[in-house]
């Protein structure tokens, strides 16, 4: 690994997403949109927005950089600068861990943007900090992009990589704590619940609305989310192929 | 460096989807040459190239470039592909995708801008890639290419697409760069630019069909043009 050449891709990636205002304002803006929706949506009950307010404030970050990032490293892919990459002295972490840092400095700024939406103008009511909810909130970004990454290594195609969103991401909603306890799961997808990484961010994201101060507990939930994202980048890095059929 | 090997390939073999690409192929490429690399589209002159680049998964054979294994380390600053997409970020100007291909390459400033006025894009380094045109765009990548100082170029269809003008200036730029010591290997689908290489390979259904000067080809069949000693070398394989 490199330091320079990392910094270097995560400086092209910055510069390529600067060109790029659309989606800048999309990655941006739809997180906070959706929380605004949320904010009305629970218009008679300020109880079930701070409910469900912290849970969401992680999974809309944790799925839009998940898309994202599953789609540049195909657009890499597609362009033939992968392959030129390559064939340089450009090491497979080096690539991995640039786009990562990229996405994470979008990720600071997204989560600055939608913490001090929710919490200054929607009036969430949370008993933890709010530097620690946006300190989760970010690791949440980054583990979705860091997923990202990994499985764009498995699509040949845009439609292939759009389509591990409903079948990589859903089960991670559905089985994150939010809809039925955790505790209360099956057996079985209670185990499964214990390996995905949005269950330990939307816990997180839960014991910050509920107790003050940092719990064991919530220092745990902040260490595997911060596992899966090294985890990730290993994986994805591992899973880059210099030589293809 | 003269007439010592650059490239030498022995027994390759792809195979792809069930299929053999190159069913068992043997060459060697001389340094401070140019050596056309010719052949219909899909007779797996790509897969010949990625090869010697070591970006394709070989199912037999060793590919050596430079004294080593291909793809090895210690090549990938001494050895540089043009990929047949033009393989730059579009979004980006053309001094930017110079400057950041030079610091993957740990290229100083200097190169950047001394490869952009060898492909005489001075004039446009500001511009967006994708908004140049494509022959533009085309030395934009090979711009890149000349980053570094490669000892190897591996050019796939460099010229495709270009004004014959374009593809003249281009091809005066090979003749340089071998001049000056480097070793060439380009591709293309365009017979009439045969005449340029040094020397000529053309593929065939994975397999060679021919390896000699283009002078020496063309009397060995007899003929005028490097098209119509192809067709002469594939009529002679079938009749045979």
């Amino acid at each position: 690994m490199t330091f320079s050449i990392t910094w270097a891709v995560t400086r092209r990636v910055l510069t390529q997403l600067r060109r790029d205002p659309r989606t800048m304002a999309m990655l941006l803006a739809v997180p906070c949109l959706l929380l605004a929706l949320l904010k009305w949506m629970f218009h008679r009950s300020d109880a079930m927005f701070d409910f469900v307010g912290p849970p969401l404030l992680a999974m809309f970050p944790f799925i839009v950089m998940f898309l994202v990032a599953s789609v540049t490293t195909l657009r890499e892919r597609a362009s033939g600068t992968l392959e030129r990459l390559l064939s340089m002295p450009m090491g497979k972490l080096d690539l991995i861990l640039g786009y990562a840092l990229a996405f994470a400095a979008v990720a600071l700024v997204q989560a600055l943007v939608a913490v001090s939406l929710t919490v200054g103008w929607l009036g969430l009511q949370i008993a933890g900090s709010v530097v620690t909810l946006t300190v989760v909130a970010v690791l949440d970004a980054v583990v979705g992009t860091t997923l990202g990454l990994f499985v764009s290594a498995f699509a040949q195609t845009e439609f292939q990589a759009v389509q591990f969103m409903p079948a990589v991401v859903i089960p991670q909603i559905l089985l994150c704590g939010l809809f039925v306890p955790r505790a209360d799961l099956p057996g079985f997808l209670s185990g499964v619940s214990d390996v995905l990484p949005l269950s330990y961010a939307v816990d997180a994201m839960q014991r910050l609305q509920t107790s003050p101060g940092m719990s064991a507990g919530l220092v745990q939930d902040i260490a595997v989310v911060s596992g899966f994202i090294v985890a990730g980048i290993a994986l994805g890095a591992a899973t880059l192929r210099r030589r293809t059929p | 460096m003269m007439n010592s090997t650059a490239v030498d390939v022995s027994d390759l073999h792809v195979r792809r989807g069930g299929v053999d690409v190159i069913p068992g192929l043997s060459t060697a490429v001389r340094s401070g040459e140019i050596t056309g690399l010719l052949g219909p589209s899909g007779c797996g002159k790509t897969t010949l190239l990625r090869s010697i680049i070591g970006l394709q998964r070989l199912s037999a054979g060793t590919v050596t470039v430079l004294g080593v294994p291909a793809g090895s380390p210690s090549l990938r600053h001494r050895v540089s592909y043009v990929t047949q997409h033009t393989s730059v970020y579009g979004d980006l100007s053309v001094r930017e995708n110079v400057r950041f291909f030079a610091s993957v390459l740990s290229a100083g400033a200097g190169a950047v801008e001394e490869v952009m006025t060898t492909v005489r894009l001075d004039d446009v380094a500001e511009h967006r890639v994708d908004r140049l045109s494509g022959g533009q765009q085309s030395r934009v990548s090979l711009a890149v290419a000349l980053l570094g100082d490669p000892e190897v170029l591996v050019l796939d269809e460099p010229t495709v697409g270009l004004d014959p003008v374009l593809r003249h200036q281009l091809w005066d730029m090979f003749k340089q760069l071998a001049a000056d010591g480097r070793t060439i290997v380009v591709s293309s689908h365009v017979m009439d630019e045969a005449s340029r290489c040094d020397r000529l390979l053309l593929m065939r259904e994975g397999l060679l069909i021919a390896d000699d000067a283009p002078k020496a080809l063309l009397e060995r069949t007899a003929t005028s043009d490097v098209e119509s000693a192809f067709l002469a070398l594939v009529g002679a394989l079938e009749v045979r």
